[in-house]
């Protein structure tokens, strides 16, 4: 069992370190979209830190969907999501290992990213760990989610517009809990609360998502 | 070629059986009634005009699809059942090679070793010069050409230790020299006791082939349009 998980996961890491141009996307959207902000809206630091942990918040959630499309698509197109699907193996094992191995490559650097563009947009600096906290777990979440969607919509041609529909609504609750803790911290209030629901997400799709994106690909692949 | 030695056990016969196997998509009925048994050292090609069900057969036969109707029972026993077991003893070539194009063959080989525990111990060099790569090994996939590839995803029938193959068109794009050499190693499989189900087109020169023609159980065609 350990053995398709480390073997799914060293081949999407490796495949990752291949296409650096197309995993650095969804990071330099990021960067880009945080650092026309204040030229668009406003320089004025006050201005600025108000709305900062909202903006961040958005901005990561954006960047995650939109490389999200990719997770599966790639294994679909060259026969070996098919292969996956006929090994020895449970296939959710093989799914949590391209899951994690997104997240590694797309969530984690947005997340480390995420405290330089902080400084940005001035936030104050109350708001740094909660920041990097709510996104170590939020992007996770997001990844987790958008697997399902990525499942779901891999055999049409043209699913990415489908999946944000899909997967948008099932991004609220980490986008609502997570903007909330920063500004929670920004304005001096304990940030306990929504990192635990934050945590109690991550829990749970976790728990669900492989068992379910596992399945969205079986309905993918009949079709 | 080099000739993959062992491995699974030749006393106890395999045997592989295909009963009444239905496949109905859409309301139309591509092929009903598909029975066919098999044993140790058969080789079954799947023919058929284009459209007829080739490939959707094999994917049942991969259990990718479950068929509308009808069984599979590998040793005896119903692979809904055993779905494990037998997918430890199968191999599928599909229509698409399975291959990473950003890596090299020979990182694809590595990477399905990994995956399947039960792989033979020849070098991954050796594997790649037998099957005609020598000098390739390091060149990532989309610069070989579409035999090339068909090559290197053909490299794991010389590391797996399954007895059942499952060929989805394995000739395609393949050169004259390799088509007689993986005629022999179809014949060598069989030989050790495997068993091999394919689709193809070619004539193929291949003693005591076993036929399934696929129109033969085609019904009175769309009768719907």
């Amino acid at each position: 069992m350990e053995l398709g998980f480390a073997a799914i996961l060293r081949r999407d890491l490796l495949l990752a370190f291949r296409h650096r141009g197309e995993i650095a996307n969804p990071v330099l959207f990021f960067f880009m979209v945080v650092t026309l902000i204040p030229l668009g809206l406003t320089p004025e630091a006050s201005r600025l830190a108000e709305i900062a942990p909202g903006i961040l918040w958005v901005m990561a959630l954006l960047a995650s969907l939109l490389s999200v499309e990719g997770m599966f698509q790639g294994d679909y197109r060259d026969g070996t999501l098919e292969q996956m699907m006929i090994l020895p193996q449970p296939l959710y094992v093989m799914v949590l290992a391209k899951i994690l191995a997104h997240w590694l490559v797309t969530g984690l650097p947005l997340t480390l990213l995420a405290p330089v563009l902080g400084m940005m947009l001035s936030l104050p600096e109350a708001g740094y760990l909660p920041l990097v906290l709510s996104l170590l777990m939020g992007t996770a979440v997001l990844s987790l989610v958008g697997a399902i969607g990525a499942a779901l919509t891999v055999a049409l041609r043209k699913g990415g517009l489908l999946l944000s529909l899909i997967v948008m609504p099932l991004y609220m609750p980490a986008l609502i809990f997570g903007a909330s803790t920063v500004q929670r911290a920004v304005d001096g209030f304990p940030v306990e609360g929504p990192l635990a629901i934050l945590g109690a997400l991550l829990a749970f799709s976790l728990l669900v998502s492989p068992f379910a994106t596992a399945g969205a690909l079986r309905v993918s692949m009949h079709g | 070629m080099l000739s993959n030695t062992v491995l699974f056990n030749t006393e106890s016969p395999n045997s592989l059986a295909l009963k009444a196997l239905a496949f109905e998509r859409d309301d139309r009925l591509l092929f009903s009634d598909v029975s066919v048994s098999l044993k140790s050292g058969d080789i079954l090609q799947v023919e058929g005009p284009n459209g007829c069900g080739k490939t959707t057969l094999l994917r049942m036969i991969t259990t990718a699809l479950s068929p509308t109707s009808g069984q599979l029972f590998w040793q005896g026993q119903d692979v809904s059942r055993a779905r494990q077991d037998y997918l430890q003893n199968l191999l599928f070539l599909g229509h698409l090679p399975g291959l990473k194009q950003s890596l090299s063959p020979e990182e694809n080989l590595v990477w399905w070793r990994r995956l399947n525990s039960n792989s033979c111990s020849f070098s991954n060099n050796e594997v790649l010069a037998s099957i005609g790569l020598k000098g390739y090994e390091d060149v990532p996939c989309f610069n070989l050409s579409a035999g090339q590839q068909r090559r290197a995803a053909l490299a794991r029938l010389l590391i797996t230790q399954a007895p059942v193959w499952v060929l989805d068109e394995p000739f395609t794009a393949i050169d004259k020299q390799g088509v007689g050499e993986l005629e022999a190693l179809l014949i060598e499989h069989a030989a050790r006791g495997g068993i091999i189900i394919l689709s193809t087109h070619q004539d193929l020169d291949i003693k005591s082939i076993k036929r399934l023609s696929l129109t033969a159980n085609q019904p009175a065609f769309r009768e719907a349009v």
